[in-house]
């Protein structure tokens, strides 16, 4: 019986207490820079897309909410046609960016992509590709990567060895 | 034609105030809980009465094919009917009351209260749902069990004031509310009462989360909406007679006899929203036990003691 009055009044001195509410259209709240929103497709220092459409980020999806198709560019790169993701069915789970081998693909701190009907929410390419570098400034995929393109032969590459010459004898 | 003024005027005052009360428990809970509540539409949140009235008209009234069709519409009916009713023999100031019935007033409220429960039992037996019958099921007991001890609490103050009617009852406490030499009724009247109108923490009829919403599942738009304002018109009620036959009803010092009667009840309200912002539900056993093993005894003793010390002198 004690226990309930107690309650009943330490209820009641929440009156006098600061409310915990922020009001959100006026007030925003602090997002960390690691929150996971809106997804993004970055570029690299070149300006060149991150992205070689290797699939891995829509394998990753548990929601499979990313559609992408590869193209080819003259010389080798590999670059996606589209690229779609489905926001409707994203959880914003982050696996996406934790798959892509080149740091392509990010979520960044938004959250305010409401629509009023579901097929706004499904972002093509052109929605998604940025111009800037995302949050890896100096990563480059294909500087580090083994891969020749036009104007970066094998062994050329940061960190690189020049390329093992099977018929010569020495080790 | 004065007479009709005053039905209308009350019938009309409480209606409204009862939509009022959604947006006062809300803001009320809100404070209590540290946040906000409705506060967007109008000015405080005020218009999310007109906005919850015009969402709950539009939309569809639909009585299941499965239920049975009289019962189900005629329960918002009821406890409506029966809790407005009750209100005609409440005075809210010596001149401001609709029928004093003759100086039986109370047994009126309380047979009106004891109406209501049909309502209940109806709306979840017409349903023909099982959330719906348990909820009705235990509207039942509860509200059998807690009958006896709301009306058996409000003995002393009868013995006390020498009689049923409301205005010679809030007359006899002119010298001393009756909070203080009938505490004990006091305390039991207020828990009953609670339980009557099934407020949290009583609400085990509906119970939001063990039966969805117990006896009104099945019921939306405005049938909905009645039960929603009947509950609200019962909580008034309860709180209309706490403030009458305890604390003096109208009376009181300076202020109007209006203005007091509206503060007590305003309290009385404003207590009990404090009540569910606080307290968790019972347990079903717990609450028969609570009422069969505690406050019935209480109420006889309460009753005996005022009737022994009022032979004695
Ligand atoms: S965040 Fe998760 S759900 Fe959204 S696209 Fe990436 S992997 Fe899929
Ligand atoms: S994982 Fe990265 S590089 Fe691979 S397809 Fe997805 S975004 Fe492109």
């Amino acid at each position: 019986m004690y226990s309930l009055l107690r309650t009943i009044w330490l209820i009641f001195l929440h009156l006098f207490h600061r409310r915990v509410t922020v009001e959100y259209p006026e007030r925003k709240a602090y997002l960390a820079p690691r929150w996971r929103g809106r997804i993004i497709l970055s570029r690299d220092p070149d300006g060149e897309e991150r992205c070689v459409a290797c699939y891995l980020c829509a394998v990753a999806c548990p929601v499979d909410c990313i559609f992408l198709q590869k193209g080819e560019l003259v010389g080798g790169r590999w670059y996606p046609q589209q690229f779609r993701i489905n926001f409707s069915r994203c959880i914003f789970c982050g696996y996406c960016e934790e798959a892509c081998p080149t740091y392509a693909i990010q979520l960044t701190p938004d959250f305010e992509m409401s629509e009023y009907d579901r097929h706004n929410l499904v972002y093509e390419k052109e929605d998604l590709l940025i111009s800037g570098v995302g949050k890896y400034p100096g990563y480059s995929f294909y500087r580090v990567a083994g891969l020749a393109i036009p104007g970066k032969d094998k062994g050329q590459a940061e960190n690189e060895e020049p390329p093992f010459d099977p018929k010569r004898l020495l080790p | 034609m004065m007479g009709l003024a005053k039905v209308f005027g009350i019938l009309l005052v409480l209606v409204i105030l009862a939509a009022l009360l959604t947006w006062v428990e809300r803001r009320l809970l809100g404070l209590w809980q540290d946040r906000y509540g409705p506060n967007r539409v109008g000015p405080a949140g005020l218009l999310q009465v007109v906005a919850d009235m015009i969402k709950i008209l539009f939309k569809e009234d639909w009585v299941p094919p499965f239920s049975d069709r009289l019962g189900f519409i005629l329960a918002p009916a009821i406890v409506m009917a029966s809790l407005l009713v009750a209100f005609a023999a409440i005075p809210i100031t010596p001149d401001i009351d609709i029928w004093p019935m003759n100086g039986i007033g109370l047994l009126f409220i309380l047979a009106m209260i004891s109406l209501s429960v049909y309502s209940t039992v109806l709306g979840g037996w017409a349903s023909n749902n099982k959330y719906s019958l348990v909820g009705a099921l235990r509207a039942v007991a509860q509200m059998l069990s807690y009958e006896v001890f709301l009306g058996l609490s409000l003995l002393g103050v009868v013995l006390q004031a020498q009689s049923f009617d409301l205005r010679q009852i809030v007359a006899a406490q002119a010298g001393l509310w009756f909070v203080v030499p009938q505490f004990l009724g006091f305390v039991v009247f207020m828990t009953a009462g609670i339980a009557a109108i099934h407020r949290l923490p009583f609400d085990l009829p509906e119970a939001e989360s063990e039966l969805t919403a117990g006896f009104h599942t099945e019921y939306s738009s405005m049938k909905f909406g009645i039960f929603f304002i009947g509950e609200y018109v019962g909580i008034v009620l309860v709180s209309a007679m706490l403030a009458t036959l305890f604390f003096g009803g109208w009376l009181g010092p300076v202020l109007p006899p209006l203005l007091w009667f509206l503060t007590k009840t305003g309290a009385f309200i404003a207590f009990f929203i404090l009540l569910r912002a606080a307290l968790p539900r019972p347990r079903y056993d717990q609450l028969m036990a609570f009422g069969w093993k505690l406050l019935l005894p209480l109420a006889l003793l309460n009753l005996m003691v005022t009737a022994a010390i009022l032979l004695a002198t």
